[in-house]
């Protein structure tokens, strides 16, 4: 499809749904069926054959026309786990899964890591033991996002202790619903649970639902953290007016009296350094790299990981004493749409930012990948190379 | 002041089309080719420090003194976005030649004056690289300030004072001075010779790029555009020349980085190459980081001044502040990624160092951009 004729598309989207009065999930259903959900893909997965590098004028025009985002109400599904079911999911799967995951109807997870299996999500330990048409899965998941609102997740499982760790995982599509299964909200430092632990005991997958061939998990996986990556770093660096928090944080403190050319000058270091992430953000998605992430994400998701960081500990800073209050450690859960609740307090938003650096691949991971993945340099020492997983201490 | 921090249409930033891409290409053949760096080296010890040779062949077959001047100025009509380009080449090789005081400073300055005589008669020579020329414009702490009086006579202009920093001062044959007149300050063209006229080569840290002090004693000026009309122009020269050093910069980061990532492959130490130790290739990561956030900064600002977007002054002191820190960083880690040889003279680490860290304090250093942007936010 032409951008004319995607942007007629558009259009017509827009006239025959009227984004703001609209139903969101109805919405985004009319999206999904104009082929305006991932352009470059087939028009039987929401797509329009368009060039990659078109999406960004879809989300600009869908956006100004007030439309709501299909981020907001399935972050997960449609930042991870849409894009690795687009790139390894069958025609079947794709089909039964991918318009409810777009409109949201389907809130969806992402069940990777594991209490020893962090970092090194290969080493990961859940079971997963073939029954016939089946499969059943036991084992443990957590820093699962979203999972007490999620019906469906993408998960990765041991088929294979025989094999070094990374050739004896398969990936699958669960049912959160399913018998066997258990989520347990996880309270952070923040006091609040946005992430879940899971269990899962005997829990019955059908064949049909594994994503790629059984050993070929790990590549499956790959696909989901590089969009995850992606997904993590453009949402926190594709502001509107980066770094204009600092400055108006800034100005109030200065109006109180407690301005200084030390703390304006780090005023303006992290406004340039929120623009030049904004600018890389651009540059990444204008490269047409949507649908096959590359190296950007990972650049991204550093930086802005560090910058938040940052970021929040001087507008804390600003707040002087009153920068040790907190809202409270109530316990809660996020609700969806994301975004809904508000910008959260600045203390809070201070705590919650020591987790930017760990989620989504720590940041001494994603110096790893850019060192070797993009650099060339060689591998870590890997004492488990080769090595058969069930020999690997743990 | 209502200060709204903007750093205009960001649309537009870092992507470039075939035909600019194969310019690259061109380029970066031609400088592989004639300034590898043996040559940087031998000509950085010349007095002149450049090759006639090499910069004639720039000129008359590849047309980059004039890349972005006008074809009715005698240049190729680019735009700035593909001399940001050259110079991003330029900056990898270091190439050591009056190319950033004459085709970026001084065809900026005449391109920017509202003196049409002049640019029809001087843009010509600067484009073909037949006239090396230079700006003229700072006082002894590098600030476009400082006295140099400008007199009228009635045979015309005369000039009084110094000139200081004046990159390859000592070797243009024309030089554009910011002198003050009646009026206030203005712009003046001096030719090299003129009486009343030295020059003092000074000995700088970047051998690769010559600086002298210019003095003017009586020395018989042409006025270049109306009687105060340099602030203006002036303003916009140095902020054009802001972009141009960071896109520069930014092809010397890039080449640091390859030297980095290239030893730490190639070096074994306790029985393994050094980059698959987590202290060298963090480093390394760490660079490339600097090196990609110096790419959006360089090539979004090369693109607003290209537009003339009134974000101009704010993206520019925004990637002269990164970039600036950014390259310098960046030299200075692979000096420690490559240990003790990285310190010694015979390798090319400490060229870029004393390049990134000379390219920092031209036009401001990253601490002043910072205040500058402070005062434009109102902060």
């Amino acid at each position: 499809m032409s951008p004319e004729e995607l942007t007629a598309a558009i259009d017509t989207l827009i006239r025959d749904h009227p984004p703001t009065t609209t139903d969101p999930h109805d919405f985004l259903g009319a999206r999904f069926d104009a082929g305006l959900a991932w352009v470059w893909v087939d028009r039987s997965d929401g797509g329009s054959k368009a060039a990659p590098a078109l999406q960004a004028l879809v989300e600009q025009r869908l956006t100004a026309a007030g439309a709501p985002h299909p981020g907001a109400y399935n972050p997960i599904g449609i930042g991870m786990c849409g894009p690795t079911l687009l790139a390894h999911g069958t025609p079947e799967q794709r089909a039964k899964y991918l318009r409810p995951l777009f409109t949201g109807e389907e809130v969806w997870s992402q069940l990777f890591s594991e209490p020893s299996a962090g970092s090194d999500v290969a080493g990961l330990a859940t079971r997963a033991r073939r029954d016939g048409d089946e499969w059943i899965l036991d084992g443990q998941k957590v820093w699962t996002s979203y999972a007490h609102l999620a019906r469906r997740g993408l998960i990765l499982a041991r088929t294979d202790p025989d094999l070094p760790k990374h050739q004896g995982i398969t990936a699958f599509v669960v049912d959160l619903h399913a018998p066997g299964v258990e989520v347990r909200p996880l309270r952070q430092m923040t006091g609040a649970a946005e992430f879940n632990e899971v269990f899962f005991d005997g829990v019955r997958v059908p064949d049909s639902d594994r994503v790629g061939d059984p050993g070929a998990g790990w590549r499956v996986g790959t696909t989901t953290l590089m969009n995850e990556r992606v997904s993590l770093g453009g949402a926190l660096a594709v502001r509107a007016e980066p770094g204009s928090d600092i400055l108006d944080g800034y100005r109030v403190a200065a109006s109180k009296g407690e301005g200084n050319p030390v703390r304006r000058d780090e005023a303006v270091r992290l406004w340039i350094e929120a623009n030049v992430n904004h600018l890389t953000a651009i540059r990444a998605a204008a490269g047409g790299n949507r649908g096959k992430p590359g190296p950007e994400g990972s650049v991204l998701k550093l930086t802005t990981a560090e910058y938040n960081r940052r970021a929040a500990e001087f507008q804390v800073d600003l707040l002087g004493a009153a920068g040790a209050l907190v809202p409270g450690y109530e316990v809660r859960q996020p609700t969806l749409p994301y975004g809904s609740s508000g910008i959260p307090a600045t203390t809070t938003w201070f705590l919650r930012t020591r987790a930017n650096t760990i989620e989504g691949g720590t940041s001494e991971i994603l110096r790893n990948i850019l060192g070797e993945r993009v650099l060339g340099l060689p591998g870590d020492v890997r004492v488990d190379k080769g090595v058969a997983w069930k020999d690997v201490p743990r | 002041m209502s200060a709204r921090a903007t750093i205009g249409n960001s649309a537009s930033a870092g992507v470039f089309s075939e035909e600019q891409e194969e310019l690259r290409r061109t380029v970066r053949t031609f400088l592989e080719r004639t300034s590898p760096e043996a040559a940087v080296r031998r000509l950085m010890e010349t007095d002149e420090g450049y090759d006639p040779a090499v910069w004639k062949q720039m000129g008359e077959q590849l047309g980059l003194q004039g890349i972005h001047v006008p074809e009715e100025y005698g240049g190729a009509g680019f735009g700035f976005v593909e001399l940001c380009l050259v110079l991003e080449e330029m900056g990898a090789t270091l190439l050591p030649a009056p190319f950033f005081a004459s085709a970026v400073l001084a065809a900026e300055t005449l391109l920017l004056s509202d003196d049409e005589d002049a640019k029809k008669e001087l843009l010509p020579g600067i484009a073909s690289g037949q006239t090396i020329a230079t700006l003229a414009y700072a006082n002894d702490t590098g600030r476009p300030d400082g006295a140099v009086e400008a007199t009228s006579t009635p045979s015309g202009y005369t000039l009084t004072g110094t000139r200081h920093f004046v990159l390859d001062g000592a070797l243009a044959d024309l030089i554009l001075v910011v002198a003050c007149a009646d009026a206030g300050p203005s712009v003046f063209a001096v030719e090299k010779g003129a009486a009343g006229l030295s020059a003092v080569p000074l000995s700088t840290m970047d051998l690769t790029r010559k600086q002298a002090d210019l003095s003017f004693d009586g020395t018989p000026a042409r006025l270049i555009g109306a009687e105060g009309a340099a602030d203006g122009v002036l303003d916009r020269v140095l902020w054009m020349a802001c972009v141009a050093l960071v896109n520069e910069s930014v092809g010397g980061a890039r080449a640091v980085l390859a030297q980095a990532t290239r030893y730490a492959t190639e070096r074994l130490q306790f029985g393994r190459p050094i980059g698959s130790f987590q202290a060298i290739k963090h480093r390394c990561a760490d660079m490339l980081v600097a090196v990609e956030g110096s790419r959006s900064a360089a090539y979004h600002a090369a693109a607003m001044a290209q537009a003339d977007d009134p974000s101009l002054p704010v993206v520019a002191s925004m990637a002269k502040s990164y970039v600036g820190e950014a390259y310098f960083s960046v030299a200075a880690e692979n000096i420690q990624v490559h240990g003790g040889i990285g310190f010694t003279w015979e390798h090319p680490a400490h060229l870029y160092f004393k390049r990134a860290k000379a390219s920092q304090l031209l036009f401001g250093d990253p601490l002043h951009h910072r205040s500058v942007l402070a005062e434009r936010f109102g902060l």
